[in-house]
């Protein structure tokens, strides 16, 4: 079932939440909302579930207008990121109440519900806990509750709120994988809330931006690593390390740096170019197009190392290198090496 | 961070000398026991005073018994009354945001900052036959103040921020969470009151309620003004035991006094009781509101 906002707008006082959001997810596909605090995704999921009205725009859920309905019309999936279970029922009363609270005549008989709420408690692998309260749950097990009982009305959408947010690592770790696997088992359209970039870009089908109320790219976890539509996504979307030049006669120039880049027609003569740390190469000599800088720290991470240099102007850089790499260069602290930008991701601005 | 802010004083960082400790509990058992102990076991040494015969005949006395009915009949009427307006008003206040929200919440606590007594003036002048709306009411033979509502009115006055402050503190503390879930399942506004709201909020809505109750038959001043002190038709308990202390009818005013002091009592072991559990029911909510705070 699929999901489409169109135009979607929401203040609170003179707090603009959301500007004029259009956004169509398909029938199953796994969505994150990416973006810091305050950037409105939190919002525009809750104007998805009919928990918070849009001043302006409409939502249409499988094709049907949905913007004058409540949430409990709207038969989505939602779950909290505090989980909001009924703290005075068991577990298995929770995941039944949407079942028990249907009008009479589309309500299941007692057998029914209590296969459906086995079936779904076993799905989420917690069907041994079914008499506890959810005090005595963890956190993870409570989050999967949470999950189980917005399975148990059919939803034609699932919508996760920072689903994980107050889990910890491991457990994060955990039922992110599980979450993902469940997904490609039942395939229901879901959309999930989150800043951890490292979270969307694992999960998610396609992962959507935002910021300032506004959506700053929309694309693949891919797309929006390797090809950042704005240096806001550059910047929140892994680690980055940013080069100031200047941009004349179809050139970015960074120093010694310089790309192919056409001059823009709105006057904007300054640049900021990006490189991931993957995409600088450190070598002992000047093999030219880069700088030299000073080795201040390196650290193994794995089958590559992090390494911190600094340029002669004091500025900081991240490098990650292969591990046999960074051994043939043999480099020890203090000493100089040449890095050179790979590929540079090069935005015009205004003033440098 | 949660653990930190609930975090309780450690015993063993209580360095005080003996000596202080046992001046400072002395003071306060002392303290206790001249004001709180000995005038509570006087009322019953002067009820007692004649004997249980003399005891038994205050109570079963006509114009006593009336009073007690009154009492009674005043609590039923106002204490349901104040449930229902404290539910409205809590409910209305944590799940809303409205225009004159923090004004509402203000008005609430004023029965508490106003003197029963000029809360009992403020009804004699609205509905005396002198007052505001008097003429209209003798007119269509209304009788409220010197009469049986007048006293409910006066009551309902005096006892109403009890049941509001007590729920508007636990669903402030629970957030409203668990009532969009309920929501986003399907569940209509009556089934997410009854099944989830009032749940949550059932031993605050208790002990707002017992609270009431206490105060409702205990007031004095503002029922004192409106009812006018016509014997064994507009004297309720408190009102009662004033008239028999006025005319040196020690001892029967003691007995009757006798019976608030033992409605005092069991208010205050229910409350203990619910409190407890009413507590746990907070305590739980806690955590999750301190993150909630943090994020």
């Amino acid at each position: 079932m699929s999901i489409e906002v169109r135009n979607a707008t929401r203040a609170f006082g003179s707090f603009q939440a959301l500007r004029g959001i259009n956004l169509t997810v398909p029938t199953g596909q796994f969505l994150a909302l990416l973006g810091p605090s305050g950037s409105g995704k939190t919002t525009l999921l809750r104007i998805i579930a009919g928990l918070d009205r849009a001043d302006e725009g409409s939502v249409f859920i499988n094709g049907q207008d949905a913007t004058e309905q409540g949430a409990r019309g709207r038969n989505v999936g939602f779950v909290f990121q505090h989980y909001a279970l009924f703290r005075h029922m068991t577990v298995f009363e929770n995941v039944a109440f949407g079942l028990r609270v249907r009008p009479r005549e589309r309500r299941p008989s007692e057998e029914q519900i209590g296969a459906r709420v086995n079936e779904l408690l076993a799905l989420v692998q917690l069907d041994f806990l079914a008499h506890r309260l959810p005090s005595e749950l963890s956190g993870g097990q409570r989050q999967r509750v949470a999950l189980a009982r917005a399975l148990a009305v059919e939803p034609a959408v699932l919508l996760l709120d920072e689903p994980f947010g107050a889990l910890d690592a491991k457990v994060r770790q955990e039922l992110r994988s599980w979450l993902r696997r469940l997904h490609d088992e039942i395939g229901l359209t879901s959309v999930f809330v989150t800043h951890d970039q490292e979270e969307a870009l694992e999960l998610a089908d396609r992962v959507v931006i935002f910021n300032h109320g506004v959506i700053e790219q929309d694309g693949t976890p891919e797309e929006v690593v390797e090809h950042p539509a704005t240096p806001f996504v550059a910047n929140f979307v892994g680690r980055v390390n940013v080069f100031h030049g200047r941009l004349e006669s179809g050139k970015a120039w960074f120093g010694p740096v310089v790309v192919d880049h056409p001059t823009p027609s709105d006057g904007m003569t300054h640049a900021e170019g990006y490189a991931r740390p993957h995409e600088l190469d450190v070598t002992r000599e000047d093999v030219g197009g880069g700088l030299w800088a000073t080795l201040r720290h390196a650290s193994p991470a794995g089958a590559f190392v992090k390494v911190d240099l600094t340029d002669p102007d004091g500025r900081l850089l991240h490098v990650e290198i292969g591990r046999e790499q960074f051994d043939t260069l043999a480099v020890t602290q203090g000493e100089r090496v040449y890095v050179r930008p790979r590929r540079l991701r090069v935005f015009p601005r205004e003033r440098g | 961070m949660a653990s930190t802010l609930l975090a309780r004083p450690a015993r063993r960082g209580l360095t005080e000398p003996l000596i202080v400790r046992l001046a400072l509990t002395t003071l306060a058992l002392a303290f206790l026991f001249t004001f709180l102990f000995v005038p509570f076991a006087f009322i019953f040494v002067e009820a007692l005073r004649n004997g249980w015969q003399a005891y038994v005949a205050a109570i079963e006395e006509p114009e006593a018994l009336s009073a007690i009915w009154l009492t009674l009949l005043v609590a039923a009427l106002t204490v349901p009354a104040n449930a229902a307006f404290g539910v409205a008003a809590a409910w209305a206040i944590t799940r809303f945001d409205f225009r004159g929200k923090r004004l509402l919440t203000t008005l609430i606590d004023l029965p508490f900052a106003v003197s029963p007594v000029v809360a009992g003036l403020i009804f004699v002048q609205l509905f005396g036959r002198q007052g505001w709306f008097g003429p209209w009411l003798f007119e269509h033979d209304i009788k409220i103040i010197f009469a049986v509502p007048g006293i409910v009115l006066a009551t309902i006055f005096v006892s109403f921020p009890f049941v509001a402050r007590e729920l508007i503190a636990v669903m402030e503390a629970s957030g409203r969470e668990e009532e969009e879930a309920a929501s986003l399942l399907g569940a209509n506004g009556w089934q997410m009151f009854r099944r989830v709201t009032l749940p949550n909020v059932k031993w605050a809505l208790i002990s707002g309620v017992i609270l009431c109750t206490a105060r409702a038959m205990g007031e004095f001043g503002a029922v004192s003004v409106v009812s006018g002190r016509i014997r064994g038709e507009t004297t309720t308990l408190p009102i009662h035991v004033e008239i028999l202390y006025n005319e040196y009818a020690f001892q029967a005013s003691f007995a009757v006094a006798s019976l608030l002091a033992i409605v005092a009592v069991f208010t205050l072991v229910l409350q203990t009781i619910v409190e407890q559990r009413n507590r746990r029911i907070v305590d739980a909510a806690v955590p999750a509101l301190v993150e909630k705070i943090q994020n």
